[in-house]
């Protein structure tokens, strides 16, 4: 297996979350699967092929931008509609800076 | 009559001779979800109030002798990932449990500007990640042609609405075979269209590079209907393509004679023949309507599934960021800090599949890896891509299974996560390179309990017309259920 416990609890916290004693030991095998069967791909040379970000097709025309000019966009009231904490305009969360 | 199980045709037909009202047709059909939807749990949320609005606005223009629009009183179903303006919008999951569109996606409004009737949100896989509805943050939903098995997914939902006359057509989103995959399970048709046919603005973004989409019906031309109206350059999502819509109903009737039908080898490695079979005799099928069928080479299939969920997961624990107690309904209490209440709403939020999915994303993505993963699936998505370009300059479409699995039971593919990967192998190389693509019934398995088969058939770029003319005449002849 190439995946560790350590490495699954890393990048729990690189994705933030917060994972179970249970979800690790489930997780450890599923995702080291996976990820075994994606090093597939290192049986092909790619080193003449230029990644591809996006769907090319031939027809594609230039990206289309809009004229960047100010719009009606979603009123503020509508905008926090959905906050679990809206207040005073704003969308209310915990305390941001650590303490020492 | 039973209204629920007209085709969008005799809709329309119905209508204008006033053989019954749109009110009528809608009432039927929610009436049929109160009796059916218990077993099948189809749906999510129901829309009873703003159906029928649209209903009773079609049965003034039919009084007032207006003309109607093309989907004039179709009662459709709508996948949970779309956004619905004040109607709940949860991609089945308990993170968007209390979250409430203030706008509605443009495929939605099309839908409603050309007179359909949305019934309500139907159920899926949570973000429209799986391949069977079992992932669903409430419930799974039953396939209609067998209770006891699922309905496929992510949109399983949608796909076992449109079975069960639940709706009489459906939208759904394919990511990597989520329309395809539950229509062929279900024995309906699916179709994605190209990346960029059909806007996506509105639909809550799980891997932005491969999302589509697109229709359910029970009938091509149905699809074909669906397609038309909600297709098309949208400028609110700058990835939709500038590229005109043709009138679809009218392509469907164009001659398939002397078109060259693709059989790529790769896809037919190693099938069982209860899916096998029935492809073979769908293929015989065209080859007596005129068309050639020849053996194709697509050699880079067999590294579809690994390129497609590194990139697939890459996008979405991306996409997924934004969902941290803010501001989209849910938020975990009693944290301290706001590290912490990101980490507990989404721990309590997000099921399993959706965080593995997270996790093999961010992995992929992290310092150390993101060239070994990341860039090398990007490079193999190009390679992917030059296959089927290369293919299409041979022939004009590929015929291949849609799923190598009729419908399972529920409950038989959870603990396995790759084996579940796998089966997605048909699917996901069309989702990489961007071609439409269509699945059809091809009649049903040999062994009891017969269940569909779906034949998938695929085009180049914007070629949506070449494929449902394709579908029509195999529908017309009787593909639908070759035996």
């Amino acid at each position: 297996m190439a995946l560790s416990e350590k490495d699954v609890r890393y990048v729990a916290a690189l994705a933030h979350l917060e994972l179970t004693e249970e979800e690790v030991k489930k997780f450890l095998p599923q995702l080291d699967a996976v990820l075994e069967h994606m090093q597939k791909l290192n049986q092909l040379d790619t080193s003449q092929v230029e990644p591809m970000a996006q769907v090319i097709y031939p027809a594609a025309g230039t990206p289309t931008l809009r004229p960047d000019e100010p719009r009606q966009t979603l009123s503020q009231q509508e905008s926090l509609a959905n906050a679990p904490e809206p207040g005073a305009g704003c969308f209310k969360v915990p305390r941001v800076i650590e303490r020492e | 009559m039973d209204l629920t199980t007209l085709s969008i045709d005799a809709i329309h037909a119905g209508l204008l001779a006033r053989q019954f009202s749109a009110e009528e047709l809608v009432r039927a059909t929610l009436e049929r979800i109160e009796r059916e939807n218990k077993a099948i749990r189809a749906y999510l949320t129901l829309s009873p109030e703003r159906a029928l609005a649209q209903a009773l606005e079609i049965d003034r223009k039919v009084r007032a002798q207006e003309p109607l629009p093309p989907l004039a009183g179709v009662p459709v179903a709508v996948k949970d990932v779309l956004s619905t303006k004040g109607v709940r919008t949860t991609c089945a999951s308990r993170i968007l449990e209390r979250y409430i569109p203030p706008y509605d996606a443009t495929a939605v409004e099309r839908l409603e500007a050309a007179g359909a009737s949305i019934l309500g949100k139907t159920n899926c896989d949570e973000f429209a990640m799986g391949s069977s509805t079992e992932n669903s943050g409430f419930f799974p939903t039953h396939n209609p042609r067998d209770l006891t098995r699922v309905p496929g997914g992510s949109s399983g939902g949608s796909a076992a609405a449109v079975a069960a006359n639940l709706a009489a057509a459906a939208l759904g989103s394919d990511t990597g075979g989520s329309i395809r995959q539950p229509a062929a399970l279900t024995g309906v048709v699916g179709m994605m269209g190209t990346y960029g046919r059909v806007s996506r603005y509105g639909l809550v973004a799980f891997a932005s590079s491969l999302d589509h989409v697109g229709p359910f019906g029970r009938t091509v031309s149905d699809v074909a209907r669906v397609l038309g109206v909600i297709a098309g350059r949208d400028a609110r999502d700058s990835t939709s393509a500038d590229v005109p819509v043709p009138d679809y109903l009218v392509a469907l009737e164009a001659d398939v004679r002397g078109l060259k039908v693709g059989v790529p080898d790769e896809y037919f490695n190693g099938l069982s023949p209860e899916i096998g079979d029935n492809i073979q005799k769908g293929l015989d099928l065209m080859a007596r309507l005129g068309m050639k069928v020849e053996p194709i080479r697509m050699l880079h299939t067999d590294y579809a599934i690994a390129c497609y969920y590194i990139i697939c997961t890459a996008e979405a624990s991306s996409n997924l960021a934004r969902y941290d107690g803010v501001r989209y309904g849910f938020r975990e209490s009693g944290a301290d800090d706001l590290r912490e209440m990101y980490k507990k709403t989404r721990d309590h939020g997000f099921g399993a599949e959706v965080k593995r999915r997270i996790m093999l994303g961010t992995y992929v993505l992290s310092s150390g890896y993101y060239d070994a993963y990341y860039r090398k699936a990007q490079k193999v998505r190009a390679l992917i891509t030059r296959d089927f370009l290369e293919a299409f300059d041979k022939v004009d479409i590929l015929v291949t299974p849609t799923s190598p699995v009729p419908a399972f039971k529920l409950g038989e593919r959870m603990d396995d996560p790759l084996q579940m990967y796998l089966a997605d192998i048909y699917t996901v190389t069309a989702s990489l390179a961007g071609v439409p693509g269509i699945s059809v019934p091809c009649g049903v398995t040999r062994s009891s309990p017969h269940l569909p088969v779906g034949m998938q058939i695929l085009a180049k770029h914007f070629d949506e017309a070449r494929l449902l003319r394709v579908a029509h005449a195999f529908e017309k002849a009787g593909g639908f259920q070759v035996s």
